[in-house]
């Protein structure tokens, strides 16, 4: 246990010493794609009926933030701790393959949840959101963060570069957050975009969440729920096994 | 390697000397056989073994994003120990670490971030230390408090293993040496037997003429011009060539007296040298 909470503590301690970088610069990504999509599309679209579009896509960029800190936490460190050597400290000494894993993506919901709740504090100031279903809201953000968290992982492991990493960033995670119905809902798109945005494991995670709020959704929040789940323990044990074999870690 | 010895590990670059120590750390699985620390597989056993080892890794690693102290303290928790202050000022006061306990790692100097890699290998009180070439680029007062420490630790019952190029160092600290060399041990003797059969000088010689004069002791292994270098047995086979040049009233221009190097002993143990 005390491995395991140092090296999660030692994650947290990481991040929070470079705040700035880690906290607010996604607040204010987040902000301006709030204030520039808003302003572009407020008053054309309306998502669910009373809801403005600036109002509908809060919960959206709010779990898009999660879900790419909690990526970029795991990654980032792992990968530096790679480059530059001092990963020897952890593989020197006793911590298990399945304490590695569990302090790395614990620290990525971490970083995840205080990220997501920054920017959704900071939103409040400019619009009124409701809060239909709290708990709905946090199991989504919670299980979205650990899969992004362990996917980070993956990626930190298998690269032998920063470039690599942030290759697994622009083309997976980037790509798949965008067109899960972050900024639009997918009945909006033509049906073959619908059917393929159903593949899409974020769409389940940004549908969710946004149940939570607004208590309506593109599909239903228990099914997308078993959804993400699934795909997390698939992800999960797929990781676990990779760092069982050492692999890229111990040579 | 018996239990509190100092066990040196030479070899040239590229021998496996690393490799080895890599397999007995557990950063890289053997592809046969098996190594072990204090009884307890490296592979198996693997969290007994790295409890019993502290490994001073041979590239210059830290974490910029700590100080020396919160380096240290999550060295410790990383092998489960929870206060373990005390120990940590012990150590930091022995390698002269105390002022610089609240300094980033970045902002450090190469031979303090070595000490720290010294530090956090000791964390853990390990009975069994290993240094992977501890004094690559520190200077000479670090050099000799390390050993110092070193030695003490030693004293204290600690098997510590050595690698190094330097022949000095391990004739200096290390009681038995392996040689290595393309990854298979080509020599294992205590260091006084091992060393002695390697014992001698090499005497560099540029003379005023080009020829040696007769009765002078050892053997000459090079001749060119006036240029020679002669292979001594003693100090005391040294005075005699000078007693003899000075004799024959041979000018000296210039003179060297090398100890053997290690490269040299490699080729003699693997028959290829002269």
């Amino acid at each position: 246990m005390r491995r395991f909470s140092t090296l999660c503590y030692k994650e947290l301690l990481r991040f929070f010493k470079v705040s700035i970088q880690t906290v607010g610069a996604p607040v204010l990504t987040t902000l301006l794609y709030l204030v520039i999509f808003g302003h572009a599309l407020e008053g054309r679209l309306e998502v669910y009926r009373g809801v403005r579009y600036t109002v509908f896509l809060v919960p959206g960029l709010v779990m898009m933030a999660v879900l790419q800190n909690a990526f970029a936490n795991s990654s980032s460190s792992l990968i530096q701790s790679k480059i530059t050597g001092n990963i020897v400290f952890v593989l020197l000494a006793p911590v298990s393959y399945v304490e590695f894993f569990a302090a790395y993506v614990v620290a990525s919901i971490v970083r995840g949840l205080v990220v997501g709740l920054c920017v959704l504090a900071v939103t409040l100031f400019f619009v009124d959101l409701p809060l239909h279903a709290p708990l709905w809201a946090l199991a989504f953000a919670l299980l979205g963060a650990a899969l992004l968290g362990t996917l980070g992982l993956v990626a930190a492991v298998v690269s032998d570069k920063i470039d690599q990493v942030a290759a697994f960033q622009n083309f997976v995670v980037v790509p798949l957050t965008f067109l899960s119905g972050v900024f639009y809902s997918i009945h909006t798109l033509p049906p073959f975009w619908q059917r393929l945005s159903h593949a899409n494991p974020f769409f389940y995670m940004v549908d969710g969440f946004r149940y939570g709020f607004f208590g309506a959704s593109d599909f239903a929040p228990a099914a997308s729920l078993a959804i993400v789940f699934a795909s997390l323990l698939a992800v999960c044990s797929a990781t676990l096994w990779l760092l069982k074999s050492g692999y890229k870690l111990r040579y | 390697m018996a239990e509190g010895e100092f066990f040196g590990l030479l070899g040239p670059n590229g021998a496996g000397k690393t490799t080895l120590i890599n397999v007995i750390a557990g950063l890289v699985r053997p592809d046969a056989g098996r190594a072990a620390v204090m009884g307890a597989d490296v592979g198996r056993d693997y969290r007994r073994a790295r409890r019993m080892l502290g490994v001073v890794p041979q590239e210059l690693v830290f974490d910029p994003f700590f100080t020396v102290r919160e380096t240290l303290r999550l060295q410790s928790g990383y092998y489960g120990l929870a206060r373990n202050d005390g120990w940590i000022d012990e150590v930091m006061h022995h390698l002269d670490l105390t002022a610089k306990a609240d300094a980033n790692m970045r902002s450090l100097s190469g031979g303090m971030k070595r000490r720290v890699l010294v530090a956090q290998a000791l964390v853990h009180k390990p009975p069994v230390i290993v240094l992977d070439e501890p004094t690559a680029g520190v200077d000479v007062e670090l050099r000799q408090g390390l050993w110092q420490f070193v030695r003490r630790l030693n004293r204290d019952g600690h098997s510590i293993v050595l690698t190094t190029h330097y022949l000095e160092e391990a004739e200096a600290h290390c009681q038995r040496i392996a040689l290595l060399k393309d990854g298979r041990i080509a020599a294992l003797d205590a260091t006084r037997s091992l060393l002695g059969s390697f014992s001698g000088l090499d005497l560099r010689l540029h003379l005023d003429r080009a020829a040696l004069p007769v009765g002078i002791p050892g053997r000459v292994v090079e001749a060119d011009g006036a240029h020679f270098r002669v292979r001594l047995a003693t100090y005391r086979e040294l005075e005699d060539a000078l007693v003899r040049l000075r004799e024959a009233g041979v000018g000296i221009r210039e003179m060297e007296v090398h100890p053997p190097d290690l490269e040299e002993v490699f080729l003699r143990l693997t028959g290829r040298g002269s």
